[in-house]
């Protein structure tokens, strides 16, 4: 039983923090929102220098060989510094291809994933399936070489800069496969968006677009679950990093605000607010760290889905209390679009929905 | 990071439960994980077989009897103990008085009190709140005042625990009115059976007899049972309160509950099926299963800072806080799925645990402590 982390971990989180400090602070996040792209080449190429992005991959890959508890502090660390790089986007969509797919699918995307030339976005949301993996609606038919893709994936998080999609579909009765997709194939149309947490993201519709099989044809969906339960986990890490920033600025907010000739923090109807939220921070940086840990050690999938499903719970529900009250303890300040709270406010509330909302896990865990 | 129990931990654990399966007795196992009533022979026949073990009083200095536990394995210890229904040791003598001996008492109080404290010969409680003074303890009016070798003592303590089964008292008292209120304090050790001590009965909303109030009149306490100097009883009190907030968590006897919980809903029926398969009371239950995960880990952390050698601060005050709302909450959860059929002890426990968020500082007090030495406001 050992809570810190290793000596290794540390370092890597404390250079994702320190480039965060002096590369990623608020106004510079700012100018790269407000760029066309709403993602910033530098800052991906830094990433990949730092490491990151050989981290989850196995030495054989070219990567590591880090699990999820050694990306928490980095996911931290890019929680609080509100990241909207494709980091989550090229690792779910990269890893399909680690766990299922050909040498050749392997060799043509893996360095480059690691050395920062392609970025990467995975498809799978549809009209109607909310946060459901097998709802796939979206078909793939044999083609004179490999499949080619017809149909509608929603709310593509990054697929505007990505290079490479990987895409869920059926074909040929046989339940849902994976497909490795060029992103600037004949036959992809995006309509291009922001979500509410300033990321690029896209609907696309696929029109006999080329691609090829990743893994067993009709069996992807273990290894999409897997994937998103992994992602879902580190989502939590990236989550208790930007609950960390609305605490701590709102704390500092109580010491600094004066009102009536004092803080406003000498006022008790506040303090135990705020004492409220620094609990749910604990209690979700508790469920995140198990969460994590269970990524890498459970002895199988139902173990893993029910960890983390329980602190995904815990982690929206956390997501919802400390955007809120961090808004309401700032007072009109909070709801100013000039002070990073806000936008702190906007991820959380988009992560209280990622990968599923506290109903879709509550029930996930029901059934497990 | 490893969030898994090292093999020597997990063997400990084995051991614990083992020795548990063998010498916890029935009938007290049954009474706890029924809720039926625990006599003062019950909890005290308890405390002696963990005496005869050597494991009463783990935290205590091993020339006491303490068993050189680190924090992890004392943990293990309490959560065992809490999951297989083992009756709570009380800690008034255990955790509050000793812990104040050993840090202040005189060589001589402590040859006498403490082996009789780790045995259970003497039965203890708690003289501190009085009824103008709860949460604002240091307002106490209960006087104390020196006539040679004696303090002769006179006032009322209230919120007594278990006072009708006491040997002893711990009392804070005012030995000096003219000073600042925190420093006219002292702390003092009263034998039950002296004259002039009433105990009158104060029974909760639930019909059960815990507490009481004790009124002093004219108590003689000889200068010997003092603790600590004259007008050193706060920084005494505070101490021990540190003490009282150690384990409140109680998360093996929470996870137990929360087991009888679900298997008590898997009996319930509600539109012709189980009530455990309700989307409605399901979700209540896992909503609460996750904070209690959440409260496991929580607490191992802050153990692992404790093992680490940094000091218990307002963390025990988190968890003071989130342990008490998740045992209420289960009590609530067992009375709702009774339905209108309700057993009267499940209601009556309801009722009970409303304390919990009352007892050993209120919650309202711990979010004022985490306020103060955590966040600096």
């Amino acid at each position: 039983m050992k809570f810190d982390y290793n000596e290794e971990q540390r370092l890597l989180s404390d250079s994702v923090r320190r480039f965060v400090a002096q590369d990623y602070g608020f106004e510079a996040r700012r100018a790269i929102v407000a760029s066309k792209e709403g993602m910033s080449a530098t800052v991906w190429s830094t990433l990949a220098e730092l490491g990151l992005l050989g981290l989850p991959f196995s030495s054989d890959d070219g990567g590591f060989g880090g699990g999820a508890v050694d990306l928490m502090g980095v996911m931290e660390a890019m929680g609080e510094g509100l990241v909207v790089e494709p980091y989550l986007s090229t690792l779910m969509a990269s890893r399909c291809v680690a766990a299922a797919g050909t040498d050749e699918q392997k060799q043509r995307i893996l360095p480059g994933v690691i050395d920062g030339s392609i970025r990467m976005a995975f498809a799978q949301g549809e009209k109607d399936a909310r946060f459901d993996l097998d709802h796939v609606q979206a078909r793939a038919t044999r083609a004179k070489e490999g499949f080619a893709l017809e149909g509608e994936k929603l709310a593509v998080v990054h697929a505007p800069v990505a290079d490479f999609l990987v895409v869920s579909a059926r074909s040929g009765g046989k339940g849902i496969s994976l497909f490795l997709v060029d992103a600037k194939s004949a036959g992809i149309t995006l309509r291009s968006y922001r979500t509410l947490d300033e990321m690029p993201a896209a609907d696309i519709s696929f029109r006999n677009v080329p691609c090829t099989l990743v893994g067993t044809e009709g069996e992807a969906l273990p290894i999409i679950e897997a994937v998103v339960d992994f992602a879902t986990a580190l989502v939590c890490a990236e989550a208790v990093g930007a609950l960390k920033y609305a605490n701590d600025a709102t704390l500092e907010y109580l010491k600094t605000r004066k009102q009536f000739g004092v803080p406003i923090g000498a006022f008790q109807a506040l303090q135990h607010r705020m004492v409220d939220m620094v609990i749910s921070y604990e209690q979700a940086k508790s469920m995140a760290s198990l969460a994590c840990a269970k990524i890498d050690s459970a002895k199988d999938a139902a173990e893993r889905k029910r960890v983390v499903s329980a602190a995904k719970i815990r982690i929206a529900d956390a997501c919802r209390h400390v955007s809120q009250e961090s808004v309401q303890l700032h007072g009109g300040m909070g709801m100013s679009e000039e002070l990073k709270v806000s936008h702190t406010f906007r991820r959380l509330t988009a992560i209280a929905q990622q990968f599923g909302d506290a109903d879709h896990h509550l029930e996930r865990l029901a059934r497990g | 990071m490893d969030l898994n129990y090292s093999p020597e931990e997990q063997a400990f654990r084995e051991e614990v439960r083992g020795w548990l399966r063998e010498n916890l007795p029935a009938d007290l196992r049954e009474k706890v994980s029924t809720h039926a009533h625990l006599a003062k022979d019950d909890l005290q026949r308890w405390h002696r077989i963990l005496a005869a073990r050597g494991w009463v009083a783990p935290s205590w200095p091993k020339e006491w009897g303490g068993t050189g536990w680190d924090p992890v394995q004392r943990y293990i210890f309490e959560e065992e103990s809490g999951y297989a229904g083992a009756p709570p040791l009380l800690p008034f003598g255990l955790s509050m008085c000793g812990p104040v001996l050993l840090k202040f008492g005189t060589d001589e109080q402590k040859r006498r009190f403490l082996p009789r404290i780790y045995g259970g010969d003497d039965f203890w409680c708690q003289g501190y709140s009085e009824p103008g003074s709860g949460s604002d303890l240091a307002s106490l009016k209960t006087r104390a005042t020196r006539e040679g070798g004696h303090y002769v003592v006179n006032g009322q303590k209230t919120w007594t625990t278990l006072a009708h089964y006491g040997d002893w008292i711990f009392c804070l008292v005012r030995t000096d009115a003219a000073a600042k209120k925190q420093e006219g304090i002292s702390f003092l050790l009263i034998d039950m059976k002296t004259p002039g001590i009433t105990v009158r009965p104060l029974i909760l909303m639930d019909g059960g007899h815990e507490v009481n109030e004790v009124f002093f009149d004219d108590v003689k306490v000889p200068v010997e049972n003092r603790v600590a100097d004259e007008g050193m009883g706060w920084t005494v009190a505070k101490y021990l309160l540190g003490h009282e907030r150690m384990n409140t968590a109680r998360i093996g006897t929470s996870r137990r509950e929360l087991e009888n919980l679900k298997e008590f809903a898997a009996t319930q029926r509600k539109n012709g099926r189980a009530l455990l398969e309700d989307t409605r009371f399901r979700d209540k239950i896992s909503r609460l299963e996750v904070e209690l995960m959440a409260l496991e880990i929580t607490n191992l952390r802050f153990l692992d800072q404790l093992r680490g050698g940094r000091p218990p601060g307002a963390e025990v005050s988190m968890l003071k806080i989130t342990g008490t709302e998740i045992q209420q909450r289960l009590t609530e959860l067992m009375m709702e799925a009774a339905g209108p059929t309700s057993d009267i002890a499940l209601a009556q426990r309801y009722c009970n645990y409303r304390k919990t968020s009352i007892y050993a500082g209120s919650n309202e007090i711990q979010r004022n402590i985490i306020a103060k030495m955590s966040l600096g406001l």
